[in-house]
């Protein structure tokens, strides 16, 4: 019985760190109408230089903020110098995303080696805590509670701030939004920053977990893709919802049929691509 | 003029074992032909359907774990081969109806997520594909009784096939399906008004396209006579879809050119440097930047300009 709670604790820890890759990968896909597929690597390399910041002794939380506005900066920078230049062009922006993710995995490992590298644990958060005779880890409680934190501060900052009511018109109009006066593009950065930010903290976060090695990129990308498919693009609710949903298919499906997890998580979302293509939340088919 | 040129491609192809005389380069003109077929196939999807998949080598890797599969399970060659074939029109339909439930860029997402399953698959699957390992295939095929061992008989088969391929696709594109594949990719809604079921006439080219996809994949295997997670990978994919763009999408040369030049590359940078993958992620990038209407189109437009420049005309629609 606790054997299976603990392996729903560890599916609704996975579906924290899921959300916090595929909130920024929705918003960024909702607005540019582009899946950024660099995402996967913005995690990977933010987690690389978690390790890094890690060795130099910083201290746990410290290393994972500075990770995220590392990337926040190289996001920016990508979105500026590149996707800028193709602006309305969606295809070649997914193509460059696409090159981009290749040159910053070969690049990864040049730097870091082939080896996995684990993170770990933050010292005040090892350990298990006992709740009601359940005894559960903490750091994997501690993802959660980030997790939802930050569902809910950018809930706010989308559904209660003057920006967020611009970033909500840019996703559900863009022309329209510019009409009104709303400089899209440069929500367009500003997202970007954000999404990128987001998901290289959500790397480090992830370290004491997956440990960070070649290839992360490619298996978190995948995931984010399927949450995003199933909650619909642009929608944070539908993000928080399938991040949980593929975290529990993902965790069971490995434990119950080892071999076919990858069909088990493709399940969901070949019902939904079925029944409702825009997703679970979203407002329009991609 | 271009009957001309094609004859005397062919000619100069069809030799090439005798005025090369090392198997090294036979067999990379060997690779060149199958990755060709392979990116012809991709661009019936990226070219003239106008939908770009990234799922592809799903496709490629399918046809070869199906033929190395059934060898290995104690399954004739040919049989096999055409087990192989069935799987592959097999996944392609799968393929097909998950992904065109959407356009443009959802069907860029939805082929990602199966390409990215299947290689799941393939990776995690051990009972089945032998995981990491991959499977071995014993031996090449020996159509009517002819060894393919060696690289000269196999290059010889691949161009039988490479011709076959070029063939079809010529015919297919001058045909009326091909002229309603290409109306689908401009006028989809006008396609629909006109009465043609835009579905169909895309689930059509997604079959053809998976077809000379799949064969490809089969020779490839023949080629390595072995079969591995990796040719499924998202990487294997790019690389395709790289030589569609680079050589161009939507012409009959454009894709030929992009897997010499991908393939001839990819051999020359892997003999001096270790990191295939960067040079293949900046090029990808620097020409969708430079060059988005692929290098023979695009060289063709720097010439034109180029020469009006030296001829003293203001270029007309030259580089923009």
């Amino acid at each position: 019985m606790s054997q299976w709670l603990l392996l729903g604790v560890n599916s609704v820890s996975l579906g924290g760190l899921l959300f916090l890759l595929s909130a920024g990968f929705s918003l960024i896909f909702g607005l540019m109408r582009i899946p950024n597929l660099t995402h996967g690597s913005f995690f990977m390399l933010g987690a690389y230089l978690g390790t890094s910041f890690l060795a130099l002794g910083l201290d746990f939380w410290l290393a994972a903020l500075l990770a995220a506005a590392a990337m926040a900066a190289i996001g920016g920078g990508i979105e500026r110098l590149l996707l800028r230049r193709l602006a309305g062009q969606e295809l070649a922006q997914v193509l460059v995303t696409l090159g981009l993710s290749f040159m910053i995995a070969d690049l990864c490992l040049m730097i870091w080696g082939g080896d996995p590298i684990p993170l770990d644990t933050p010292r005040s958060l090892r350990g298990a805590m006992p709740i009601a005779s359940i005894v559960f880890p903490t750091y994997r409680l501690a993802i959660v509670v980030i997790a939802v934190a930050v569902a809910v501060a950018l809930w706010l900052m989308l559904e209660r701030t003057r920006l967020g009511a611009m970033i909500r018109a840019g996703v559900d109009d863009a022309p329209m939004a510019r009409v009104a006066g709303i400089r899209v593009s440069r929500l367009f950065t500003l997202v970007f920053c954000l999404g990128a930010a987001i998901a290289g903290f959500a790397g480090v976060m992830g370290g004491p977990i997956l440990s960070v090695y070649p290839g992360l990129d490619a298996d978190m990308l995948p995931l984010a893709l399927i949450v995003v498919i199933l909650g619909g693009t642009g929608s944070l609710p539908g993000a928080l919802l399938g991040s949980f949903v593929i975290g529990l298919f993902y965790n069971f499906g490995q434990v119950l049929f080892p071999e076919l997890a990858y069909i088990v998580l493709f399940l969901p979302m070949l019902l939904i691509l079925l029944f409702r293509p825009q997703g679970l939340f979203g407002k329009h088919v991609p | 003029m271009s009957r001309l040129a094609a004859a005397a491609a062919v000619c100069l192809l069809a030799t090439v074992p005798l005025w090369v005389a090392n198997g090294y380069y036979v067999n990379i003109v060997s690779q060149i032909l199958i990755y060709a077929i392979f990116a012809l196939g991709l661009n019936v999807m990226v070219g003239y359907a106008g939908l770009v998949s990234l799922g592809h080598a799903g496709v490629f890797g399918v046809a070869g774990y199906a033929a190395a599969w059934l060898v290995a399970a104690g399954v004739g060659q040919f049989p096999a081969a055409l087990g192989a074939l069935a799987a592959i029109l097999l996944t392609s339909a799968g393929f097909a109806v998950l992904s065109l439930r959407a356009a443009g860029i959802g069907f860029l997402m939805i082929t990602l997520a199966i390409g990215q399953i299947l290689w799941g698959l393939a990776y995690r699957w051990i009972g089945l594909t032998g995981g990491d390992n991959g499977i071995s295939l014993s031996a090449r095929p020996q159509p009517f009784g002819i060894s393919l061992a060696p690289a000269a008989p196999f290059y010889y088969f691949t161009l039988i096939v490479f011709v076959l391929a070029v063939v079809s696709m010529a015919v297919l594109v001058a045909s009326p399906l091909g002229a309603s594949i290409k109306g689908t990719r401009d006028q989809p809604r006008r396609m629909t008004a006109l009465g043609y079921n835009v579905w169909l006439v895309r689930f059509l080219a997604f079959l053809f396209s998976g077809f000379w996809s799949g064969v490809a994949g089969l020779l490839f295997c023949y080629y390595n006579q072995f079969v591995s997670p990796n040719v499924l990978a998202l990487g294997s994919s790019a690389e395709v879809l790289l030589m569609v763009i680079s050589g161009g999408s939507g012409t009959l040369l454009g894709p030929i050119a992009g897997a010499a030049l991908v393939v001839v590359m990819k051999n020359l940078a892997s003999a001096y440097i270790e990191r295939w993958n960067f040079v293949l992620g900046a090029i990808f990038v620097a020409i969708v930047v430079f060059m988005p209407e692929g290098l023979v189109p695009g060289s063709a437009r720097l010439g034109r300009w180029l020469w009006a420049r030296l001829r003293g005309v203001p270029a007309a629609g030259g580089a923009r």
